[in-house]
Parts: C-alpha cells; structure tokens; sequence
C-alpha cells in the first residue's frame, strides 16, 4: 500500500526530467535514423545513376575507344552523334524499329481485344477447349519453335522482311495478351453490355462504345508492351533479318560493340543515349498504367 | 428402317444425302462441296501424313556441278503436321455431317420439320459471330505459334543436328526418345545439364529473392515519413526498370570489361587495385557480377509495385490502428508488410518464372563465358536458355535443344499452373465460362 502510494505521490519534478531526458534521446535517435535514411537513399541514387551518367559522358567522349570512356570528357565532343547519323545505318535501325514498333502495337491490340472481347461475352461451342489452349500456349517459352518458325517464315517469303517480324511478335503474344484482357473484361459488369442490347445497340457498337472505352488501362498497357518489345528483343531480329538495311536498333547497337576491338564504344555511347531517352521518359510518364497492368496480371494470369 | 438412321447412312457414304432426304438442300450443297473438296485434297493431304511418318525417301545427290534435290525432311515435318490438321478438321466435318443427318432425322421421326433455308440462314448467321471474329487470329495462330511449337516438340524424337543431319543436304530421322536417354544417360550431355540446371535454379532464386528484397527496402524506404521529396526519389530508382534493358546490359559488359572497363581503371588509378580485377572473365566472379547488375536492373521493378500498394493502403486503416495504440513499428509489422507481401506475392512467382528463361541478362553481360572445359557447348554462366539458344544457333544440335526446351517447359509450365490455380480467377465460377 505504502509503495503504491510512493508512486502516485512521486514528485513531478522527478517525473519532468526522465520525460525530457528521454525526449533528447529519442530525437537524437531520430536525427541519427534520419542521417542513416539518406544515406542510404543517396548511396541507391550513386549506384543507380553512375552507369547511366557513365555512359552520358562517354558519348561526348572525344577519342572513341572503351578505354579512353571517361566520366568527364575532357574535351566534350557531339561528334559521335553526328558519326551514328553519317557513318552507320543507325536511322534505319531507329525507323524501323519504330516502324515494328507502332505497327506490332496496333496488330497486336486489336487481335488480342477482339479474342479477349469474344471470349469473355459470348457463349459458343469449343469456347472451353480455345480458353484452355490459350492458357496452354501462353507457357510456352515464345522461341521454343524458332527453327520451325525461321522454316515458315521461308514457305511464306517472309525470311529478311519486316512483315515477317511483325507478325512473330504481333501473332506470338497474342496467346498471353488475351488471356489478360480477358481477365480484365470479366470485371466489368455484363449488365451493362446487356442493358445496351436491350436499348437496340449491336454487338459491333456495344463493343465500341461500352466495352472498348472501359478497358482502356489493361488495352493502354499491352500496347505499352507490345510496343516496347521490339526496342529489346534481340533473339527474332537476328533469326528473320540479315540485310544490314533492315536490321533493328537491338542487333545494330550489339553488332557495334561485339568485335574484339571495341573501338566503335563512344558510338555506340551515342547510339544508346539516343535509344534510352526516348524510351525511358515514356516509361516514366506511363508508368502508373504499367503498375496497373502488371498487378491485373498479376492476379489473374 | 427409321428416317433418322437412313439419313445418317446416307451421309456416312455422301456428305449431305442425308440432308437432301432430310429437305435441307442448302445444308446438302455445303456438306457434298465439303466431300468433293476432301476429295481434290486427298492425295496431298495422303501425302502429307506420309511425309511426316518417313521424313523424306531420297538423298540430295551431288553428281560434279549438277546437284538433285532430294526431301527436305523440315518442309515434310511442317507440312505434314499442316495437313494432319487439315485430315483432323475433315474427319471432325464428316462427323458433324452424319451427326446432323441424324439429328433432323430425328426430327421427322417425330414428325416434325427440319427448319427451311431462311430459318437455318439466319440462325447460322446469329451463331457464327464469334467464329467470324476468331478465325484470322485462330489461322494466324496456328501458324506461327501452335505449328512452331509442336514442330519444336517433335523434333526431340528425331536426330536433327550437325554435322550428319542437316537438310537440305541429308534426311532427318525419328529416333524416338533415344535423346532423352543420351541426355540422362551419356556423361557429356548428363554432367552439362546437371551443372547448367544447378546454376538456373541458383541464379533464378537469388536474383528473385535479392530484387524482391531489395525492392521492399527501397519501397520501404522512399516511403517513410523521414523522406521528404519523395516523388523525386522514386523517379531516380525508377530509371534502370524505364531504360531499355538491353542498352542497360551492354552498358555494363563494357564497364565491367576486365581490360578496358572503367571500374578496373578508376580502381588501379586510386591504388585500390594493381591487378585487374577479372570481372567477367572468372567464373565466380562473373557470377556475382551477374547479380549485382540484375539487381540494378530488378529491384525497381518491385519497388514500383510495392510503392502502388502501399499507397493504396486507405488511410483510415492506419488511422484506426493509431487510435488503437499502434506504433509506427506496429502499423508496418502488422497492416503494411502482410498487405505488401499478400498482393505481390504473385509477382515473385512469376518473376522467378521469368528469371529462369532470362535470356538477357545473361547472354548480354557475360555470353555464358567463361568457358567451361568439362561443359559441352556451355559457358559457366550459361542457364539452359542461354545454352538452348547457343545449341540451336551455334553449334545446331536441335534435337538437343529440343529436349532442353521440353524440360524448360515443364518446369515453367508446373510454376505457372501452381499461380494459376491458387489465384482468386480459378476460384471464380465464372473464369472458363
């Protein structure tokens, strides 16, 4: 009893100076957590920012081998932009890998949509067995088949033709894609397609004013996908295309560098700047579709 | 004998009969075309099968300058499978042709009348909506992904490789599953493959794992209440997943470079170094290499993810649980980790999916060198993708490469299978429907 009186009746002075000790300790302990946070945060940027600033100050490097690559350029020249434009096929690589690009996104979206969009709205017969088959397709790594695909490709004449490429890309997602945006148009409501039959509208414009408009984010990013793949993929390219003339941005820039010599490395410094900047301020801007669309893959593929 | 059984015979012999007897003369033009198409396709269609059961009779000859063409025994593969489907689709019309004798027959057992051309028209017209829309994406397909794939899985039954045979100037042969056993059972393939699957699953762990982590420490760290300018910290980490992997790649290989690199001069010049350091050119460093650079190129990737969920998180969540007497502490252990790891736990599936076939990162940084002596047409850095790719490309021993693919496959197939089905989709009714 006497102890339990002690101890409401302790002094409040007493009380007053544990509190502010222990306020001092504990805001040095959070400065110290704070010191510890940036560091942290900017020992992540350094390593995340020093190969990129590299390879910047390497392009305006003045001589043009590995070795002479130095962060500062001593003598900063843009002479090696100039070189990828005059000297190499680098513009032909760039157009037609755009050109694969926007024309794989296009081909690639709309095939998928329209797979997606029957699947998910119509009933048939062997609607089973075609779900199963996608889901089965879509495992398979895309260049288990390349030596069969390099054989049709040279049935069809399409052997060293962008054609070709496009429809590898365009045609080999199509199996993954679907089942996404299928995935996708299963959340959105059938009441609504349904009140919209009922209003008299057709099944092309029910797909184009309810369907199409609503599953915008999934369809925003496999475009952003399929529009990507192109920059990246090294594997088909080199399979289909053997025409310098023809030939995309990835196997150009890895030819550049692949010699023993390596004295094309400040071009090919250029070359990859002039590749990333692009690429990289889209990635940014769109990346909250990417988000979404990878988590709605995410819990449905 | 019953209308309906007469019917059905008659369509087993010729295709529509039964839909004439029937009264059905629109339905009879198009089941008798169909027969007098299977009978202009039947030598090729013959052919074709037989093709694909021989894989090609006669040798090229080389006979001085003049060369005769022989079978090309690829071109007889990828027809005859074509034309095995073709046979496929006419053997499943001819079924349908006596089936649907039947069935109207039926109907006039019963003593009713099949519908008139008008009715059927504008049912067919109803119902074939979907299979309009389908068929360019189903020819498309089928041609450029189902008949690669199953060219690619036959061809592990064959003996499809250099230097004896390759087409167009020798024939292939089916040897059944004679690989298979060469690859379990001879030395120089078994002690390859051991060692180049041991080091995927390595690799495909690691690098998922150190990403994973790696990507939460960052998530976690960027979105503390102690940062301040958030936005702008995310952006930075967020450039090595914006940026083209490839270039990305090709960026280190060269600042890695064991004689020229840049990491190797800047090092000898501070005296930390007076030996270059062989970065990709010994084995184990070149492997830990590897993990650092899928690390830069991995961790945003996660990062991003887990900074999209833990915003989502409501905020009066974690107002009720500081109500409650949560700590900071508290709030992290017990809402933000479980909901972060519970919503990409699938990611992590399904990066180490894709990190076992990452054919990038490892072709582009190291090429699977060094080399291995005691690997056949493997590097030490090789995962079975990589080795896949260097066996068609390199060295063609397809058929090997066939089987590896095959093996990839089952192992990438059993992953994705185990997603799939512990998903919330499978669990819903509606998923197959």
């Amino acid at each position: 009893m006497d102890t339990l009186k002690a101890q409401i009746e302790s002094p409040p002075a007493y009380n007053m100076e544990r509190q502010s000790a222990f306020s001092i300790s504990h805001a040095v302990a959070e400065v110290i957590k704070t010191i510890l946070t940036y560091a942290l945060l900017c020992i992540m940027a350094l390593f995340v920012t020093l190969p990129i600033v590299w390879i910047i100050g390497a392009s305006f490097n003045n001589a043009s081998s590995l070795l002479s690559a130095t962060f500062l350029p001593k003598n900063p020249t843009a002479s090696h932009y100039v070189e990828l434009f005059t000297k190499t096929k680098f513009p032909y690589w760039y157009a037609n890998t755009f050109k694969i690009a926007c024309i794989n996104m296009v081909v690639s979206v709309i095939l998928s949509m329209l797979t997606a969009y029957v699947f998910s709205r119509f009933h048939f017969v062997g609607k089973k067995a075609g779900l199963l088959s996608i889901l089965i397709l879509q495992m398979f790594p895309s260049f288990m088949g390349m030596m069969a695909l390099y054989n049709i490709l040279w049935q069809l004449n399409l052997l060293d033709t962008h054609l070709g490429l496009i429809l590898t890309y365009a045609v080999g997602q199509i199996p993954y894609n679907t089942w996404l945006i299928k995935g996708y148009l299963s959340n959105i409501p059938k009441s609504l397609d349904e009140a919209a039959k009922l209003d008299g509208a057709s099944n092309t414009r029910i797909f184009v004013q309810v369907i199409f408009p609503l599953s915008k984010p999934i369809l925003t990013f496999v475009a952003l996908s399929q529009f990507m793949a192109p920059w990246m993929d090294f594997i088909f390219p080199r399979l289909i295309l053997s025409s310098s003339k023809k030939m995309t941005l990835a196997i150009g820039l890895y030819d550049m560098i692949s010699s023993d010599t390596n004295n094309n490395f400040t071009t090919f410094a250029a070359g990859a700047v002039l590749v990333a900047v692009p690429i990289t301020i889209l990635y940014v801007c769109l990346q909250k579709y990417l988000i979404q669309g990878i988590m709605a893959g995410a819990n449905k593929a | 004998m019953k209308k309906s059984t007469r019917a059905g015979i008659m369509s087993a012999i010729v295709w529509g009969s039964g839909q004439l007897a029937n009264g059905q003369w629109a339905k009879a033009v198009i089941f008798f075309a169909g027969q007098l198409m299977l009978l202009f396709f039947f030598p090729s269609v013959c052919s074709g099968i037989y093709g694909l059961f021989t894989l090609g009779e006669t040798k090229m000859v080389v006979n001085g300058s003049k060369v005769v063409m022989g079978d090309n025994s690829i071109i007889l593969m990828i027809f005859g499978i074509l034309w095995f489907f073709v046979a496929a689709a006419f053997l499943l019309l001819y079924i349908f042709n006596i089936r649907d004798a039947v069935k109207n027959g039926r109907l006039r057992d019963e003593g009713k009348t099949p519908l008139k051309v008008r009715e059927w028209w504008n049912k067919v017209t109803d119902r074939s909506f979907p299979y309009l829309i389908l068929l360019p994406t189903i020819i498309l397909v089928f041609i450029f992904v189902v008949l690669p794939i199953l060219f690619g899985f036959l061809i592990a039954f064959t003996n499809y490789s250099a230097p004896d045979h390759l087409p167009p100037k020798n024939l292939i042969d089916w040897v059944g599953i004679q690989n298979f056993i060469d690859m379990f059972k001879l030395p120089m393939w078994n002690d390859t493959f051991g060692g180049v699957l041991l080091w995927t699953i390595i690799w495909a762990f690691i690098s998922t794992f150190t990403c994973f982590f790696g990507g939460l420490l960052m998530a976690c760290l960027v979105n503390s209440r102690r940062v301040r300018f958030k936005r702008f910290w995310r952006s930075i980490y967020i450039l090595p997943w914006a940026m083209p992997g490839m270039v990305s790649l090709l960026i280190f290989r060269n600042m890695f470079n064991g004689q020229f690199g840049p990491i190797n001069t800047f090092l000898r010049q501070a005296n930390i170094i007076e030996q270059n350091i062989p970065w990709l050119s010994d084995a184990l460093m070149a492997k830990i290499v590897i993990f650092i650079v899928n690390f830069w190129l991995g961790f945003p990737y996660f990062m991003a993810m887990m900074t999209g969920v833990m915003t989502s998180i409501p905020n009066e969540l974690l107002e009720a649980a500081r109500i409650d007497g949560a700590t900071a502490k508290d709030e992290f252990r017990r809402i933000t980790l479980p909901l972060v790891l519970y919503s990409t736990a699938p990611l992590l599936i399904m990066s180490f999916a894709g990190n076992f076939n990452n054919f990038n990162v490892i072709y582009f940084l190291t090429n699977g060198n060094p080399i291995n002596p005691s690997y056949k047409f493997a590097g030490s850095t090789d995962i079975l993708i990589t080795w896949i790719y260097k066996l068609t490309k390199d060295n063609r021993q397809f058929q090997m490469a066939s089987v590896m693919s095959i093996l990839v496959f089952v192992v990438i197939a059993s992953i994705s299978t185990f997603n799939f089905l512990r998903t919330r989709a499978f669990k819903e009714e509606d998923m197959m429907s």
